[in-house]
């Protein structure tokens, strides 16, 4: 039976059917759904929502050792959180299956950066499969677990944003059970730091042994076809060398060309990359990313090829964009930007969003503010323009600290309570450690809210929705030393500017905790809540324009000009009736 | 081989990526390999949120070229400007919903605004069907059914796929206590492209896509 699946959700499907038995990892755009369908779907894996990257990988390791087929997911900045157990790994090597998928996203649709972690695997001197198709995102997951008990090695699996997130049909199996292994403890093999020169040696014996592997496996396909030529402005015979999605688009404009498509793009088939080469006058070496493999057949000693000088590096790649840059036609593209305004539509904080009464507090006070990573990147956005940095998750307090040290005495930081969780927690240790007067905000709002809301530690619940201890944010801070901490309601617009001004006055790191769940909860929708929208009066209105100033979505204009909130966006938060100066506004039925 | 190439637009919360699915499915039940692709995560919260659906007898990519779509499907008239540079010029159609939504965090859009959009693009030459989707989900009691007035309205044009197929699959996918009114909006929108005096601003310039 087929069955039309996103690319994650084949690859946890992938997991099911291979008998993994325990999955971890943290939420990240384009990995999340994986997990999340395993938890929804596949009762017989233990999913779970991990603290941080570094934190899932390690309990994978430790699931994999002692037997168990595992799978680890999150995006690709994720890979370099869990970078120090992932270089390390590959020297002891697993006993059951290990795969972590590593979601690169090249476009940086939902990113900071555009970072190739094919790079990262060929320093850890880790095997990489890259599939083509939703149908391979699920056969490759098995291939990948197999691989890595073959070779006693940990996987990559490396997805991009468009195959992660398209959908395809998938031809569905069974789950296999797979008994698990023996876990024998023996410190020669798994104490790295003390065995490690004696470790060393099998890393590059397992690596000569994947280079032959690759060499026949089937992963890596020739499809040997007699078109291309003639069309292009290439002389003589060209063939294409592609990987992962940019392959459908090599099948998309060229269905008639020679293409070798590489499943493992790491380690690469020597020989047979030689031969199919030498078939051909010209052949274009297509991957989104970096020159990965045209860098490594380049250093083949093969000359024949063309790769990043026409493609181009940066940014995500299309059928379009690879047909233009080999001399193909395409259909005219107009742009009518030239003539007519297409304004952007960046994102914007919801409907009734409890972080925008905090950057309205701290667009008043002029203070010099640290962000870091989740919706409330959008802080630096108009109309707030109130977070002034944002590089990565858990960067806001150590880059406050450094601001502070650098004469921007008071700056703050700005996190949200997954993030805090995640890697906030030693740097605002180590600010209290070095005498820091930095006020940090905790975002409180019970979830995980840009990749759309998972749970975390101070959540109080797991992925699997089942409850669980609700880590204390307020205790943990005080315990770090924190000697001001303020918890108010986030919604309350006079208190959250009263905490904030009183933290960046205090001598002293403080700390204000803004609490006030996430709107996109299922729990915080109004009938959920019995509460009802409110509307705006205009009997009372005086048109001031003091509610359109809180930035609501929910609140447009009437044809007369009155402010009309929409009922059916409405989330009662208050924040408009707080500030309108003639109490026009009030919830419906009940002023 | 013929490929079908759809391209849904629209502002994030306006259900999008449900219409997107929703032809997505009924493309496979009617017997098509397809393809569908959209982009997560932050851009759901009030940008501009696109999916690309293609189906045929075999699909490779999930892109839809730009110039190669037969229909573009805007929810919102800006998103249907932005991505109204993928209709196939010759035989393609824009299927607008006319309705307005202000970007709230660009400064000063109010003015800058391009509300003489659809004008625009049909004195360029594209063929654009308009339709006041929002306004009959708002007469319905429910202004969140205008991506599925515009689905039903889409059905129209996409002869591919028969009716039957539609209604099987909205009735598959849609939970049983919103299905009335879903069915309800896919036939105002399958009779609003039908009835040439309900669209906005007169007939359209072309005839419908021809069957393939």
């Amino acid at each position: 039976m087929k069955e039309l699946l996103l690319g994650n959700e084949a690859i946890a499907r992938g997991a099911w059917e291979a008998g993994v038995k325990f999955a971890s990892g943290y939420p990240g755009t384009p990995s999340t759904e994986i997990l999340e369908t395993l938890a929804k779907k596949y009762p017989e894996v233990d999913a779970q929502w991990s603290a941080n990257e570094k934190v899932a990988f390690e309990e994978g390791m430790g699931a994999a050792i002692g037997g168990l087929r595992v799978l680890v997911t999150m995006k690709m900045v994720g890979l370099n959180v869990a970078a120090d157990s992932f270089m390390v790994f590959p020297y002891s090597g697993t006993n059951g299956g290990f795969v972590v998928i590593s979601a690169d996203d090249p476009g940086m649709h939902s990113s900071q950066n555009e970072q190739d972690n094919r790079y990262l695997a060929l320093m850890a001197k880790v095997p990489v499969l890259e599939p083509s198709t939703a149908q391979e995102c699920k056969d490759f997951v098995k291939l990948g677990l197999e691989i890595s008990e073959q070779f006693s090695v940990p996987v990559m699996m490396r997805t991009t944003t468009r195959l992660a997130h398209h959908k395809g049909l998938v031809e569905l199996g069974e789950r296999t059970e797979v008994p698990k292994r023996d876990f024998v403890p023996d410190a020669k093999r798994f104490s790295v730091p003390i065995y490690r020169t004696l470790l060393r040696p099998g890393v590059e014996k397992r690596m000569a042994n994947l280079r032959e592997y690759a060499e026949t496996a089937p992963v890596n396909r020739i499809e040997w076809r007699s078109g291309g030529a003639g069309i292009l402005p290439a002389k003589g015979s060209v063939g294409f060398v592609t990987s992962s999605i940019a392959y459908q688009y090599v099948r998309e404009i060229m269905p008639d060309a020679s293409v070798f498509r590489l499943g493992l793009t790491h380690p690469l088939p020597r020989r047979a990359l030689q031969e199919f080469c030498a078939a051909h006058e010209t052949v274009y070496v297509v991957e989104e990313g970096e020159p990965f493999v045209e860098e490594h057949i380049a250093a083949m000693g093969i000359t024949n090829i063309v790769g990043k000088s026409i493609f181009g590096v940066i940014g995500e790649y299309s059928p379009e964009r690879i047909a233009t840059a080999i001399g193909l036609s395409m259909p005219d593209k107009p742009d009518f930007g030239k003539e007519i305004t297409v304004l952007p539509r960046p994102p914007m904080f919801c409907v009734g969003c409890g972080h925008r009464t905090v950057f309205d507090s701290l667009r008043q006070l002029k203070v010099t503010v640290a962000g870091d990573i989740g919706c409330y990147t959008m802080g630096a956005l108009p109309p707030y323009e109130a977070s002034h940095t944002t590089f990565c998750m858990g960067a806001s307090i150590a880059t406050a600290f450094g601001l502070e040290r650098a004469g921007h005495d008071r700056a703050v930081a700005i996190i949200g309570d997954s993030t805090f969780v995640h890697s906030g927690i030693p740097p605002l240790i180590d600010a209290v450690y070095n005498g820091s007067s930095l006020t940090l905000i905790i975002l409180d709002n019970s979830t995980t809210g840009m990749t759309g809301q998972q749970p975390h530690p101070a959540a109080g619940k797991t992925l699997k929705g089942r409850p669980a201890p609700k880590m204390n944010l307020e205790a943990l801070v005080r315990a770090a030393g924190v000697k001001q901490v303020q918890v108010v309601d986030t919604w309350e617009r006079k208190e959250v500017t009263r905490a904030i001004r009183s933290a960046v006055a205090h001598e002293g790191p403080a700390v204000v905790i803004a609490q006030g769940p996430c709107q996109r909860l299922p729990e915080m929708k109004l009938s959920e809540r019995g509460e009802k929208p409110y509307f705006i009066d205009e009997s009372l209105c005086t048109k001031c324009d003091a509610c359109f100033k809180v930035w609501c979505p929910a609140i447009t204009r009437t044809s007369l000009g009155y402010p009309v909130i929409d009922p059916l966006e409405c989330t009662a938060c208050t924040v408009c009736a707080q500030v309108c100066p003639v109490d026009a506004i009030g919830a419906v039925g009940g002023c | 081989m013929t490929t079908t190439n759809l391209i849904f637009a629209g502002v994030g919360g306006q259900g999008v990526l449900l219409i997107a699915e929703l032809t997505a499915q009924a493309a496979v039940r009617a017997g098509y390999d397809v393809k569908q692709t959209e982009v997560h995560g932050v851009s759901q919260r009030g940008g501009s949120v696109e999916s690309h659906v293609r189906f045929g007898p075999e699909v490779y990519s999930p892109l839809v070229v730009a110039g190669q779509a037969d229909v573009v499907i805007g929810l919102e008239k800006l998103e249907a400007l932005r991505y109204a540079n993928f209709v196939n010029q010759k035989a393609g159609i824009l299927l607008v919903n006319d309705y307005e939504i202000i970007p709230g965090s660009v400064a000063g859009a109010a003015e800058k605004y391009p509300h003489h959009s659809i004008e625009f693009l049909r004195q360029k030459g594209l063929n654009v069907a308009a339709l006041s989707a929002s306004q009959f989900a708002k007469d319905m009691g429910d202004g969140r059914m205008a991506n599925v007035i515009m689905l039903g309205a889409m059905s129209v044009l996409v002869l591919q796929i028969e009716k039957e197929v539609w209604l099987a699959t909205l009735n598959e996918r849609i939970p049983a206590k919103h299905r009335t009114l879903n069915l309800r909006a896919f036939e105002t929108g399958r009779s609003l492209m039908r009835d040439e005096s309900k669209r906005v601003n007169g007939r359209m310039s072309a005839p419908l896509l021809p069957t393939r």
